[in-house]
């Protein structure tokens, strides 16, 4: 019998859904309105470098954020017994699985100048202590509409995906292997660098490309946390697809340059990670 | 390894505030009196009240659990016979078929959006130019769509949590049976299915919960008309506010514990059970 055959609905499947879109993008990009090869998309698109800069550095800048937050707590989540790792991946899991916009949404409330945490200070006095010990004048922080609270947003968002994978990683190394490297000598210290750090690397790979490609591509997060005043490249190619600034020939444009941007800087990533495989969980 | 001191400990206990601090503060202002979300009023339920007075919001909803229940059913099933095609075919194009079945996964949903509404544009203005004025039918993008789309990014979830359990069975079980004289579609249902059925429920749960949660890609696919819950979010968001997304969130959120909890408790379950057949085994041994 011929099971292979079953794959044949599939195949033809991702022929249509998957390599034909991507090939469409790829066609629009090289085209504009009056039909025909053209690369007045990319000359165009010169003029929206800013937005490619923040995009990325915000992206770069939370993906470490999480990484610094991600790595400790993945690390010592895998250091309790059997029944509480089972417990604290279940309570990181439960809030990736709640739509994101409502949870994006609710950092408003917190941040805002009248909102929660901001009341909170007032009411326990700490505005008035600090306007006393520095003689300032200030009522509130001013979190909300900042790219900080962008940042913010994308850490919230995305720092499951840094832990999982990396938790994931670090329980299947071999307990063997972490004592031998102490019986040879090896300080605390010697055994994270030199074991246990290396054997971690294919979850902290997959874990940075996981946070990464959303966070540069978000769009939502954007309008509600940075109030619009932070323009990223997924409110941009948004922006060409639907709306006043209707143009999906620059917008592929844009998607295209940003896809490859990014594939160009996994596969430096990958290959600095000395060709391990990304750990897929 | 060390166990942890009271340092990380904390540490951790800093996270689960973090990641649980804006879920409390929405289930928290689902039961305010008053209309604010920063301010407490009062305890009242006229939030839900509201909700399920609300038409927009249900239609929504059920948009959302038909297109994530079809979307489901399709990609459970096409994505089981695509792991057992891949599973059978020969390195080179098992790998090939493997990276292209990864797009979807690892590319920037925005773009998986992008991409498919132009296939959806171009497909339908194609149709409508021929065929559709020939025979005075009009296609637009809507539900039909949005199906498609929620299948395409489904079946790489099923496919990723079936392959394993395929690796883990013996072939020879199977052969067995077809020795014994069962027909090739017996050996599947009676013998394949029951062993890699734990994938298989999870790849469909999994398939689930994407399609739920899932608001880019349907963003760019849904068109005008039709609308999921997330799009009904986001457009809320943009406009008027109403605590009614709170409580919507927080039913939600029921809901999405009580599952998690059950399909914990069910693979803690199947753990211990196979554990116990494993104890059992070496004994006879």
């Amino acid at each position: 019998m011929k099971k292979k055959l079953l794959a044949v609905p599939y195949v033809v499947w991702m022929a249509i859904f998957v390599i034909v879109p991507l090939l469409l993008v790829v066609g629009y990009a090289f085209t504009t309105r009056d039909g025909g090869f053209s690369l007045e998309n990319f000359k165009t698109m010169t003029q929206y470098w800013p937005v490619f800069l923040t995009s990325f550095r915000l992206a770069l800048i939370a993906t470490l954020i999480c990484l610094l937050i991600g790595y400790p707590v993945a690390y010592w989540i895998s250091r309790e017994s059997a029944n509480v790792r089972r417990i604290a991946m279940v309570l990181i899991m439960l809030p990736m699985w709640m739509n994101f916009l409502l949870r994006t949404y609710a950092w408003m409330s917190l941040l805002e100048n009248t909102g929660i945490i901001n009341t909170f200070l007032q009411n326990i006095g700490f505005f008035d202590l600090i306007n006393r010990i520095f003689g300032t004048d200030i009522a509130y922080f001013h979190m909300i509409n900042t790219p900080g609270a962008v940042v913010l947003g994308m850490v919230y968002n995305y720092l499951p995906f840094m832990i999982m994978p990396i938790t994931t990683v670090i329980e299947k190394i071999d307990p063997s292997v972490v004592e031998a490297a102490e019986d040879l000598g090896a300080s605390g210290v010697q055994v994270f660098s030199r074991v246990i750090f290396p054997l971690s690397l294919p979850g902290v790979l997959s874990g940075i490309t996981m946070v990464f490609i959303p966070s540069v591509s978000t769009f939502a997060i954007s309008s509600l946390l940075g109030g619009g005043m932070t323009l990223l490249l997924g409110d941009l190619i948004q922006t060409q697809f639907y709306g006043s600034a209707y143009n999906p020939y620059l917008g592929s444009a844009i998607s295209l340059v940003m896809m490859v941007i990014v594939l160009v800087m996994m596969a430096i990533m990958n290959h600095f990670g000395e060709g391990e495989e990304t750990a897929i969980y | 390894m060390k166990k942890n001191g009271v340092f990380s400990r904390l540490a951790l206990l800093l996270t689960a505030v973090f990641l649980y601090a804006p879920i409390v503060v929405l289930i928290v202002f689902s039961f305010n009196s008053s209309k604010s979300r920063t301010v407490w009023t009062g305890f009242s339920l006229e939030w839900y009240q509201d909700l399920f007075e609300d038409s927009r919001i249900l239609s929504a909803l059920f948009t959302t659990l038909e297109v994530s229940v079809l979307a489901m059913i399709v990609s459970t099933i096409l994505g089981t016979m695509a792991a057992i095609g891949f599973f059978n075919m020969r390195k080179r194009p098992r790998s090939v078929c493997m990276a292209v079945n990864n797009i979807p996964m690892t590319n920037a949903d925005i773009i998986t959006g992008v991409s498919l509404m132009l296939l959806f544009v171009f497909a339908i203005g194609v149709f409508n130019s021929t065929l559709g004025s020939v025979t005075g039918t009009e296609l637009k993008m809507g539900f039909g769509t949005l199906l498609l789309a929620h299948i395409t990014f489904d079946i790489p979830y099923v496919i990723l949590s079936v392959m394993p359990k395929l690796r883990q069975c013996d072939p020879n079980i199977e052969e067995a049976a077809l020795d014994l004289g069962a027909t090739p579609w017996q050996a599947f249902t009676k013998v394949v299915l029951p062993e890699i059925q734990p994938g298989v429920v999870n790849g469909a749960i999994m398939a689930f919960t994407m399609s739920v949660d899932d608001f880019v890609i349907s963003y760019f696919t849904a068109g005008s008309n039709t609308s999921t819950l997330a799009m009904e979010i986001y457009s809320m968001t943009r406009k008027r506010i109403s605590p009614e997304i709170n409580a919507l969130s927080t039913l939600m959120f029921a809901v999405v514990l009580s599952l998690l909890a059950i399909v914990n408790i069910r693979s803690a379950q199947q753990e211990r059970a196979a554990a116990r057949r494993e104890a059992e085994l070496r004994q006879k041994n």
